[in-house]
C-alpha cells in the first residue's frame, strides 16, 4: 500500500515536473469524485430541495450526511495518524478568515441553493440553474477574490489569526482525548435527531 | 427481492449509509492520494485559466493565482468526478433532470420563472465563491474533511456556514417570499 510523500517547498520545482510524468493522481482524484458524487446523489445532497431544507430546519439529511461522515471519517483518520500511515492536512485560519468568510459564505449557500461540492453533484444530476447561473456565479465571485486577494491578505485575513491548529493540539491533550467524546457527541446528536423525528 | 443492483438503482439511500461511505472515502483519500476531499479551489483555478484564456495569461501576475497555482490537478479531476459520478447515480436510478431550471422549493414561493431562479443563482454562486475562498474552503473541504481532522479553522468555518446560511433561508422563505 502506497503511503503519503510529504516533498518539501524547496523541491517544489521538481515535484512539479515528477506531477507531469505521473498522471496517477489525477486518475484518483478523478475516481475519488466518481464516489463522491455517486454518494451525494444518492444521499439527496444535489437537490436544492433538500440543501434549502436544511437550513430551513425542516430536512436534516445535510446535517445527517455530514456528521456521520464526520465520525467516521474521524476515528479512521486518526487511526491511521496513530499508525503513522497519513499526515494530517490541516488549513490555517483566523476570526476574519472563518466567521466573516464563513458568514458570507452562508449567505451564497442559503442563496444559491448548492455549496461548490453539491453544485457539481447538481450539474450531473441535470439541474439547469445549478448548471447556469450557480456555476458562473461561483466562478465569478473565486475571480472577484482573486482580484481582491491583495488588499485583502495582510488585513481581514489575518485578524484573529489562530494559525493552522487542531482542537487536541489547542488543548494540549493527547488526540483520543478529543476524538473519542466528540465521537460520542456527534453520535447522540444524531441519536437526538431520530428521536426528534427530524 | 432486493439485489444487489437494485441497491445502486435505487434513487435515495439512507443518509448514515451515505455518511458513513463519505467517511471511509476520505480514509482512502488521505491513505492513496494523501489528502482531504475538498472541491472550491478548483473554481478558483478555472477562473485563473479563464482570465488567462482572455486575457493571454493577465491571471497569472495575480498574487492568489500564484498561490494555488492554476493548473489541472488532482482535486480538479476530483470535482469533475463528481459531475460524472452524480450523473451515473441520477442515470442508473432514473433521476435525471435535465430541463428543470426552477427546483420545486423555490418554485412554491417565487414562481416558475427560469430567468429569475438564473439570476438568483448567479447572484447567489457570487456571493459563495467569494466567501468559499474568503474561508479558506467550503462545505467539503472545511465542512467534511477540516472538521473530521478536529481542525479549529474548519469547525469555526463550518458553524458559522450554517449560522449564515440559516439565517438567510429563513430570510428568504419567511420575509421576502
Amino acid at each position: 500500500m502506497k503511503t503519503t510523500q510529504h516533498v518539501p517547498k524547496t523541491t517544489r520545482e521538481a515535484k512539479d515536473t515528477s506531477a507531469k510524468k505521473d498522471r496517477r493522481p489525477l486518475f484518483f482524484g478523478l475516481g475519488f469524485g466518481i464516489l463522491f458524487g455517486f454518494l451525494l446523489h444518492k444521499g439527496g445532497a444535489t437537490k436544492y430541495d433538500v440543501i434549502v431544507g436544511q437550513l430551513l430546519l425542516t430536512d436534516f439529511t445535510v446535517l445527517k450526511i455530514m456528521l456521520s461522515a464526520v465520525v467516521t471519517g474521524m476515528i479512521g483518520v486518526y487511526l491511521m495518524k496513530s499508525l503513522g500511515w497519513i499526515k494530517l492536512s490541516i488549513k490555517g485560519g483566523s476570526f476574519g478568515m472563518n466567521v466573516l468568510g464563513a458568514l458570507i459564505f452562508g449567505v451564497g449557500f442559503a442563496v444559491l441553493g448548492y455549496c461548490p461540492g453539491t453544485i457539481a453533484g447538481a450539474i450531473g444530476n441535470g439541474y439547469l440553474d445549478a448548471i447556469t447561473g450557480g456555476t458562473v456565479g461561483i466562478v465569478l465571485g473565486t475571480w472577484i477574490f482573486a482580484v481582491m486577494y491583495p488588499r485583502l491578505k495582510d488585513g481581514i485575513l489575518k485578524k484573529g489569526d489562530f494559525g493552522d491548529i487542531t482542537f487536541p493540539q489547542l488543548m494540549k491533550v493527547n488526540e483520543w482525548v478529543v476524538v473519542v467524546p466528540a465521537a460520542v457527541l456527534i453520535i447522540l446528536i444524531l441519536v437526538w435527531f431520530e428521536r426528534a423525528g427530524f | 427481492m432486493e439485489t444487489i443492483a437494485s441497491v445502486f438503482t435505487a434513487t435515495h439511500w439512507s443518509p448514515y449509509a451515505v455518511g458513513i461511505g463519505i467517511g471511509v472515502l476520505s480514509w482512502l483519500s488521505f491513505l492513496i492520494s494523501g489528502k482531504p476531499i475538498a472541491t472550491s479551489t478548483t473554481f478558483a483555478r478555472t477562473g485563473g485559466m479563464i482570465e488567462n484564456f482572455v486575457t493571454g495569461g493577465k491571471a497569472d501576475q495575480r498574487p492568489y493565482y500564484k498561490k494555488i497555482k492554476l493548473l489541472i490537478n488532482w482535486q480538479w479531476m476530483l470535482v469533475l468526478g463528481v459531475v460524472l459520478g452524480s450523473f451515473l447515480s441520477a442515470l442508473i436510478s432514473g433521476d435525471l433532470q435535465f430541463g428543470v431550471w426552477v427546483p420545486s422549493l423555490w418554485a412554491s414561493a417565487f414562481g416558475d420563472s427560469a430567468v429569475l431562479r438564473g439570476f438568483v443563482a448567479l447572484a447567489g454562486g457570487v456571493i459563495l465563491g467569494f466567501g468559499a475562498r474568503f474561508a479558506g474552503g467550503c462545505t467539503s473541504g472545511h465542512g467534511i474533511s477540516g472538521t473530521l481532522q478536529l481542525a479549529v479553522s474548519s469547525w469555526v468555518s463550518a458553524i458559522f456556514f450554517f449560522i449564515g446560511g440559516i439565517i438567510t433561508a429563513h430570510i428568504i422563505y419567511l420575509v421576502i417570499a
